[in-house]
């Protein structure tokens, strides 16, 4: 297929998860869209690998790896998503704004 | 000796830096910090003018100062010839015996140490311009006692009249050196240096043109004519009778005002270069002479009297140095300071003793204090022109110079005939007037019985010390003009050779001495019983009004100018400074705080903003990579 | 067009879609089960791509383990439902889709630029063997790295949301 196509979903997820992390209020919905940021990104790893019939399998190689930093922060951003719950009985991160000026 | 001449306007100023700074802690106030500066300037000129008598030759020593590029530099120099020495002398001299005399006049105000602390500033701003060798260091001088006039007038600052009247010499001679400076620059031009003798030699030898020597002098004049009080800048001078009498006498009888006549002697060659200027001078001066006569006439404050006589008095030494009188200029200037400081000094000691300026309080004083009237008496006959005291032989010279150059065709003035026939008649009506008012002050003061209400009472040893001795110097100082080695012959310079021995003109003599002596018999007819009923003159409304107004000049320049500056100018200028120089100060101030205002947000504490700000900043780069920086 | 070609459009359009609804879904719980459409139809492009192992863990780790986590999350924190509460405000939103709009337009052109014409070769599936190879062999540095990074990340959600 052409190399284009998947390339091509890879920007739209990407871009979409973009979306979804500046537009949204709720904490977790922020965390949902960079994991669709990852997931594009792990799809234009694949395609390229797919293009590039790499001998070592690198582009898998690293998708494998990027699953696996995913899911430890996914962990640990829920872990903190909780903690500021509890602490303060919202998840708007647009109400989390203690560095500010 | 001369290579010590540099101490001489040093000294003073040091004296002045360690008045202003210890003064206060020091016995007696300071004073004779002073007095000592002051004394030790005056043994080293008397020295010099010793030397210059025995024939020594001009001293003139000078260093670079600064250099301003395009092959100026600011010299500091200074040049030790018989003019020099004969200032000199008359500076240090009549500023001794002033702060001698001011130990004991100024006993008891609160000011006295600064007071002392600006006369030495003072003294040491005079002889910087006596000494300079060249117009910035001279115009250095000059603004030195301006300043200091200003301070010295407004001495009694409490009292808003004293504070106005020193404003009001301050800006009007202020005015004048405007016109000096552009003399100065207008020279320093077309001579392509700010040395004297250089421009003297420009002048001479026709490198300087025609057209700029009498620009020059022109504005140079200006100067003068607001320094030494010539019309129409002459209004600050009776103004100025408002700081104390020690003040009056040094700065506005004896020095400062005989700046201008310096200035005039010091660049005569430039001036005689010019005869319209030199006319310009003469008919000044014979309207200053006439009109400030006049004026004191109808005073009834004695030193408004004093003051406008000065100013009558400096008028014929501008007089005489526009009919190529020169050194009957100086001549009159160096007996001029003698009697003029003298007559100062009395009239504040009688001042002191009535507690009034006003002659309408006095009266019969003769008798109260004997020896303040006898030196009275001597300085004002010298100033009547009677011989054989000093002011009668200066003033003779002054008219035998105008004759000679209206009359008898002498001609080698450059002044036209016209002018100096209006200046020689002038003096002598002038010369009338003054023993006029002379008279009339005599009598007033000292003659018939006494009007106040106080115990006058003749003053003490400091105050009776300086007198006498500018008595003597009154009395004697005239013949310094006799004989081979006169006072013509110390002056000389190499530009200016003295003319030889002066020749008397009996019949000029007779005439002179006859209209003085009219003047003080008719002065003391009118007023030998006292003050009259009316002044005789108020029977002239017209004439009196006038005389009361001061031919209107300071309504016109109050009207004119004053009101057009303060209440025009001033206000538009303090809108521009408050609105515009100070609205772009306080602009970039706001601006600087809307500007952060705005950056703020960049800060806000949301996450998402900064994510927004860096996806910005990626699609951005990548645009600018691509596009600018890979093709 | 290929039966690869085909397959992968629609699944793309599927994922696509998904991923459209993930970030625009009115409710959190739809959201999250958008997600795993999402990530199970990147799974199917995975497979299509030759790299059936990575398909596999995408579903076991990403939908099983991660959506699950992101339900947790979503059940002990109470979200609610609901445009005004969920989003942010309109200029936001606005700004954020330019953003969005625009790094999906700088990417798709900069790529269509550099491979505009390329294609995909058909080859066979890649063999886990050679995966694995791959992985511990040449990339057991990063392999060890990331096991260490999981660990911190275990012990340091623990901490993080333990209550004491």
């Amino acid at each position: 297929m052409p190399l284009m196509y998947p390339l091509v979903f890879a920007a739209f997820l990407f871009s979409a998860g973009v979306y979804g992390v500046l537009a949204r209020r709720n904490a977790v919905m922020v965390l949902m869209s960079i994991e669709l940021m990852l997931n594009a990104v792990n799809v234009n790893l694949i395609a390229f690998n797919a293009y590039l019939r790499d001998q070592l399998v690198s582009g898998q190689v690293f998708a494998l790896f990027v699953i696996a930093v995913a899911a430890a922060e996914v962990g640990i951003g829920l872990a903190i998503v909780l903690l500021i719950f509890r602490n303060r009985e919202t998840v708007n991160i647009d109400e989390v704004d203690l560095l500010r000026w | 000796m001369e290579k010590l001449a540099w101490l001489v306007p040093v000294l003073p100023l040091v004296a002045w830096a360690v008045l202003l700074l210890v003064g206060r802690h020091l016995p007696g106030g300071g004073a004779a910090v002073g007095i000592l500066a002051v004394a030790i300037g005056w043994v080293i000129s008397l020295a010099i003018l010793f030397g210059v008598i025995g024939g020594a030759d001009p001293y003139h020593v000078s260093t670079e100062w600064a250099p301003i590029g395009a092959g100026f530099d600011i010299p500091l120099g200074m040049t030790v010839d018989g003019l020099a020495a004969v200032l000199m002398v008359v500076v240090t001299t009549i500023s001794l015996f002033v702060q001698i005399y001011s130990i004991s006049y100024m006993r008891g105000d609160e000011r006295y140490t600064f007071f002392f602390a600006k006369l030495s500033l003072f003294t040491a701003g005079m002889l910087i311009v006596v000494l300079a060798d060249n117009l910035l260091l001279m115009l250095f001088g000059w603004e030195i006692m301006g300043v200091c006039s200003y301070f010295l007038i407004g001495h009694y600052w409490e009292d808003v009249a004293n504070a106005r009247a020193a404003i009001k010499a301050f800006l009007t001679t202020r005015v004048g050196d405007l016109g000096f400076m552009a003399g100065i620059l207008v020279f320093a031009w077309a001579a392509r240096g700010f040395e004297i003798e250089r421009i003297i030699e420009g002048v001479e030898t026709g490198d300087i043109s025609s057209t700029t020597v009498t620009l020059g002098a022109a504005l140079l004049f200006c100067g003068a004519i607001g320094k030494s009080g010539q019309f129409p800048l002459h209004t600050w001078l009776p103004d100025a009778m408002a700081g104390p009498t020690p003040v009056s006498a040094l700065i506005h009888a004896a020095t400062m005002v005989a700046a201008g006549v310096f200035l005039v002697a010091r660049m005569y060659p430039v001036f005689e270069a010019s005869g319209s200027v030199l006319n310009e001078i003469g008919i000044l001066a014979s309207i200053t002479m006439l009109i400030a006569a006049l004026l004191a006439l109808v005073q009834d404050d004695i030193k408004r009297v004093l003051a406008y006589s000065t100013v009558s008095q400096l008028a014929y030494m501008m007089g005489a140095l526009s009919v190529g009188g020169y050194s009957a200029g100086i001549f009159h200037l160096f007996t001029h300071a003698f009697f003029k400081a003298l007559l100062f000094l009395a009239a504040g000691v009688i001042i002191h003793a009535v507690h009034s300026n006003n002659m309408s309080e006095m009266g019969g004083l003769a008798r109260a204090m004997p020896v303040t009237f006898v030196t009275f008496l001597v300085g004002a006959l010298a100033l009547a022109g009677i011989a054989p005291l000093a002011g009668f032989w200066s003033k003779d010279e002054i008219l035998t110079d105008a004759w000679n150059a209206g009359f008898a065709g002498a001609g080698e003035a450059a002044t036209s005939q016209t002018v100096a026939q209006i200046v020689f008649v002038t003096g002598m009506v002038t010369a009338f007037l003054t023993a006029l008012y002379v008279g009339r002050m005599l009598w007033l003061t000292f003659g018939a019985a006494y009007r106040g209400q106080g115990h006058p009472h003749e003053a003490d040893a400091a105050m009776l010390f300086p007198l006498v001795v500018l008595a003597v110097g009154a009395a004697l100082a005239g013949f310094v003009s006799l004989g081979d080695n006169s006072i013509a012959t110390w002056i000389q310079t190499e530009h200016l050779p003295a003319h030889g021995p002066v020749t008397l003109n009996v019949g000029l003599i007779v005439a002179t001495t006859a209209v003085g002596l009219t003047g003080l018999a008719i002065g003391t007819a009118l007023y030998r019983r006292g003050l009259p009923e009316r002044e005789y003159l108020e029977r002239v409304p017209v004439v009196w009004k006038t005389l009361q107004r001061k031919f209107f000049l300071d309504d016109l320049y109050e009207q004119g100018i004053v009101r057009a500056v303060a209440g025009a100018l001033a206000p538009a200028t303090y809108w521009f400074d408050q609105r515009v120089i100070d609205g772009v100060v306080d602009g970039a101030g706001l601006g600087t705080r809307r500007l952060a205002r705005g950056l703020r947000y960049v800060q806000s504490g949301q996450v998402q903003w900064y994510a927004a700000a860096l996806f910005l900043g990626v699609v951005g780069l990548a645009v600018v990579v691509t596009q600018v920086i890979g093709s | 067009m290929t039966g690869q070609e085909v397959a992968f459009l629609i699944l793309a359009v599927i994922g696509g879609l998904a991923g459209l609804l993930v970030v625009t879904s009115r409710n959190v719980v739809h959201a999250a089960l958008y997600l795993v459409v999402a990530l199970s139809s990147i799974a199917g492009v995975y497979l299509l791509l030759a790299a059936p192992f990575v398909a596999f863990v995408q579903v076991i780790i990403y939908v099983g383990a991660i959506v699950v986590l992101i339900l947790f999350g979503i059940m002990l924190t109470r979200a609610p439902v609901g445009r005004r509460v969920l989003d942010n405000t309109l200029r936001a939103r606005v700004g954020a889709f330019v953003i969005g709009a625009g790094v999906f337009v700088m990417l798709t052109v900069f790529l269509a630029g550099a491979f505009g014409g390329e294609r995909i070769a058909n080859q066979a599936a890649t063999a886990t063997e050679a995966l694995g190879e791959s992985l511990f062999r040449n990339y057991v540095l990063p392999f060890e790295a990331v096991s260490v990074l999981l660990l911190a990340a275990l012990i340091g959600a623990i901490v993080l949301a333990r209550r004491d």
